[in-house]
């Protein structure tokens, strides 16, 4: 008996990410790597997504230090860890009930809540932040939504976020940044956006990524003080995603959170626009996606919003570690700690290091015929434009690809890089992108570049 | 009501109402279920693998004993990029995926397991949520439907309700342990064909928040019910490891399933689900569990797997965890010992005082006026029927409230002990009941207990009055 039909349509209507097909046809290359076939390198290289730990970046010192002492308490007692370590993991742990193992309470533990909005006020320079609007969550990429039967204006290119809307039953209604101009938002692609959204379904809400991923695009405040407008006089829910605020790559490039702008637009947008900003330790220099820690902050929110979405994430039990996680990355050490200085060192060596790899990134495509990439200020990825020849395109159509997953799939194959196709992200028919990571050790980007830059060429001559 | 009762008094230690003088000077929870709050230890094999793994320095340091480096090594190496911090597959971590098909087949005698079968879920609700998702209709069409016992968990309704499925009710039979009755069930497919389309129906065993632990026998009748009625088994195992009624006996549905033979063992589809956050050991603040799907179509698990690749998979240390507790050391290896001291003079020991504190509580409660109490063997919970007079009723419905409901919150407020009201676990047509969990053996339950006794007499001496 065909199970299809039992399958809930709306789950159905889900894209199929090619990024899942190239997934498995990295895992069959493993699997023959290690029975032995032959091929032109060793290994697969996977920057199709952000994953710093498996792409030879570290993890924070002090972070695992403090989230190892609270997992076994015995290390608390031992000299093997730096004081400072054994203080902050005594203290957590009794906040959390004396183990990693107890329940959490459904909207985070307090004290986590509380250092969250602590360090929100600091952020934000003096911007009050209340506890009581802050919900611990599972991390970024799942974010629970109330957002059902409604429109969300989705950035496009962006992860597939799009796809999470669908399966909760809203509408991703996609308005396009800009290619051309570094991919910043313009208001008057939202209005066309908007326009057509109202068509089709209710829209109430404003999706909007920044610093950009995978655009790498940092806004400026008066871009920010754009979008704050249209949401007021729209009357649009402004859900703000700002994973990546804590590394910056561009010189002289500032991270502003939307909150901050918001209070100091004042009256009366300051009291009126209903923020909600998300933020990770899965991202940035913790890069600890799978620990699933992170947290959502609402301003102006109706209270009984506030409730109902409670209701809706109690079912959901928060992990502990990833809270530990969330925790130590937002209170971090003070000068004169003992761990202070190595973990100063880490954060700038991770900084250093991403600088290098979007430098050396665009010298070697740069050298390289029918591939561009516009300015990264910000963010992990790179998204560079594939400018394809019309017989690669022909030929990608004849064998039923899109042509930008074509060029990934032939690219894997042949060099045992994985990237993602720009398709995956949203992006229409015509232009084509790929998408990869630059949250890599020095080694290892300049090996992706290699392969990269070998295959390109070589893909540019076969389809001339 | 649950959440009520949750944010008012979150936890032991919360400071009781403002200005109101009372009797007690902090509450406790006899409905929630947090065992390592209430003490029981977590086990230390468990906490030093995790360390290791997240502290990989800590390979070198030959304080920790050699079995637990080597699994602390093996699973480290099983993560991207050897780093606990990585994102996972959406199903989970293929090395884990096989422990866990290992601990199956194990457990079933040798009942083939497919690795690739198993989706590692943030929790048993979250992966519930997941399949009931996945089996949900769209608006226009018929409405799905599951068969739903009563009672049922108390989250159950939330959740069906969440992904817009019609639950209908079969009943369990109180007066036999809270036992199923196929009667009962083909009754409730005939009311279900009515008004929806039913596709699935939900069991728990152990039964939550009855205690029931089916035999063979009923299991087998459940099947051959499901395979007749075409219906998909949503098999709720959670609570396979306390098992605590001498003499009793626990299956999985899957081995029996497989013992019925290639006309059931080909035909029937099941999920069925297991979570950490259970069993005695209680690591609830990891969030792991998994679900097993038998005989599902390839198609229908792509799908499962890409709804949970934007759902929530598994934190990366609550997968580990799974492989340590379903996999523990072998009597040859150097933590075996160390282990099953916790095991045994810790968890075993609790497990003992679960069956006599269960013992006790049906005891004890069926000896209070007004209430009877059915023996519960498995699981965590006992659930009394309770018979509340006719004032009760009347000030509940001038109240707004169910019955059971009130008499929660008086005995809250009053004694500040707070136990979980039946209608939570389903509507059962003015009969009333509580939900109590005696597993712990502290001082701080004891008195609780006593606590209850004193407010069920009070109570219905107020009533006379």
């Amino acid at each position: 008996m065909s199970q299809h039909r039992l399958v809930n349509p709306l789950v159905r209507n889900i894209r199929a990410l090619k990024r899942g097909a190239l997934v498995r046809q990295a895992v069959r290359i493993e699997e023959e790597i290690k029975q032995g076939m032959k091929k032109p390198y060793n290994e697969v290289i996977d920057v199709s997504r952000d994953n710093p730990h498996a792409t030879g970046m570290k993890p924070m010192s002090f972070s695992r230090q403090v989230i190892a002492s609270c997992i076994y308490p015995e290390l608390i007692d031992s000299d093997k860890m730096p004081l400072d370590v054994r203080e902050r993991a005594k203290t957590l742990l009794e906040c959390i009930g004396g183990s990693v193992g107890c329940y959490s309470d459904t909207i985070g533990i307090p004290i986590m809540r509380d250092s969250v909005s602590d360090f929100l006020t600091r952020r934000d320079e003096g911007v009050p932040s209340a506890s009581g609007n802050i919900f611990i969550t599972h991390g970024s990429d799942h974010v629970p939504t109330l957002m059902q039967d409604s429109g969300v204006l989705t950035p496009v290119p962006s992860q597939d976020f799009g796809n999470a809307l669908v399966a909760s039953g809203a509408t991703a209604v996609p308005y396009y940044l800009d290619g051309q101009q570094g991919w910043r938002l313009h208001t008057e692609e939202l209005q066309r956006a908007l326009r057509s959204a109202r068509e089709v379904c209710d829209p109430i809400a404003l999706y909007v990524i920044n610093p950009g991923d995978p655009t790498g695009h940092v806004q400026s405040r008066e871009s920010m003080e754009e979008i704050i407008r249209f949401v007021y006089e729209e009357k649009l829910l402004l859900f703000a995603n700002e994973d990546h605020q804590d590394i910056l790559i561009g010189e002289g490039c500032m991270f502003i959170s939307y909150k901050k702008v918001l209070a100091e637009m004042g009256s009366p947008f300051s009291d009126a626009v209903e923020l909600a900003s998300i933020h990770s330790a899965s991202k940035g220099f913790m890069g600890e996606g799978g620990l699933h820690g992170g947290y959502l902050e609402l301003v102006n929110f109706d209270p009984s919003v506030q409730i109902e979405f409670d209701r809706l994430i109690s079912l959901l039990g928060l992990p502990i570690i990833g809270q530990l996680a969330l925790e130590v990355m937002l209170n971090p050490l003070q000068p004169g700690e003992p761990s202070y200085e190595q973990y100063q060192e880490e954060i700038q060596h991770i900084r250093e290091t991403l600088v290098h790899n979007v430098t050396r990134a665009f010298e070697v495509l740069d050298s390289l015929p029918g591939i561009s990439c516009e300015p990264i200020n910000g963010g992990a990825s790179m998204f560079p434009r594939l400018h394809l020849p019309h017989i690669a395109i022909h030929q990608a159509k004849e064998e039923e690809k899109l042509p930008d997953f074509f060029y990934c799939s032939r690219l894997l194959e042949q060099t045992g890089l994985c990237v993602c196709p720009g398709s995956d992200l949203g992006l229409p028919e015509g232009t084509y992108h790929i998408r990869l990571c630059i949250m890599t050790s020095v080694d290892t980007m300049e090996e992706v570049l290699r392969r990269l830059g070998k295959f390109h060429k070589q893909f540019m001559k076969d389809f001339s | 009501m649950y959440d009520y009762l949750q944010s008012n008094f979150s936890h032991d230690s919360s400071p009781p109402f403002q200005g109101v003088p009372k009797t007690f000077s902090r509450v406790v929870d006899l409905c929630s279920f947090d065992p390592q709050r209430e003490g029981v230890p977590p086990i230390t094999f468990l906490q030093q693998v995790l360390a290791v793994c997240f502290y990989p320095e800590l390979l070198s340091d030959e304080n920790f004993a050699l079995d637990v480096r080597q699994r602390a090594r093996r699973l480290i190496q099983s993560c991207e990029g050897s780093s606990v911090g990585c994102y996972t597959p959406s199903s989970g971590l293929v090395y884990i995926q096989h422990r866990i098909a290992e601990f199956i087949t194990r457990r079933d005698a040798g009942v083939p397991t497919d690795a690739h079968s198993i989706f590692i879920c943030s929790g048993f609700w979250r992966t519930l949520t997941m399949m009931t998702k996945l089996l949900s209709s769209s608006e226009g069409e018929p409405q799905n439907g599951v068969l739903v016992p009563l009672p049922y968990p108390h989250t159950l309704a939330m959740v069906l309700g969440l992904a817009g499925i019609r639950s209908v009710p079969y009943r369990l039979r109180e007066d036999t342990g809270w036992a199923m009755d196929l009667e009962e069930l083909q009754r409730a497919i005939r009311t279900a064909r009515g008004c929806c389309r039913p596709m699935a129906i939900f069991i728990s065993n152990p039964g939550n928040p009855t205690g029931h632990v089916q035999n063979r026998k009923s299991i087998e009748e459940v099947i051959k019910f499901a395979a007749a009625e075409k219906l998909f088994l949503l098999v709720n195992e959670v609570d396979q490891h306390s098992v605590h009624g001498s003499g009793i006996q626990w299956v999985s549905y899957k081995k029996v399933l497989f013992d019925m033979g290639p006309k059931y063992w080909e035909g029937v589809q099941m999920a069925s689900f297991h979570s950490l956050s259970n069993g005695l050991m209680g690591e609830c603040g990891l969030r792991a569990g998994y679900m097993e799907l038998v005989n599902v179509d390839k198609e229908v698990m792509i799908f499962a797997e890409t709804l949970l690749n934007m759902d929530i998979s598994s934190p990366v240390p609550g997968q580990l965890a799974l492989d340590i507790l379903l996999n523990p050391p072998q009597p040859s290896e150097p933590s075996y010992d160390l282990y099953t001291q916790v095991v045994e003079q810790e968890i075993l020991t609790n497990l003992a005082t679960l069956t006599e504190n269960a013992l006790r509580a049906h005891d004890f409660l069926n000896s209070l006026p007004g209430m009877s109490c059915q023996p519960a063997v498995g699981g965590f919970y006992v659930y009394p029927r309770v018979d509340l007079p006719a004032e009760v009723l009347e000030r509940a419905k001038a109240a707004g409230v169910e019955a059971d409901v009130l008499y929660c919150q008086e005995l809250l407020e009053e004694q500040g002990v707070c136990v979980g009201a039946g209608s939570e676990n389903g509507n059962t047509g003015g009969e009333y009941h509580l939900r109590l969990d005696p597993s712990s053996n502290t001082p701080t339950r004891k008195h609780a207990h006593t606590q209850t006794d004193r407010h069920m007499c009070h109570f219905l001496m107020e009533i006379k009055h």
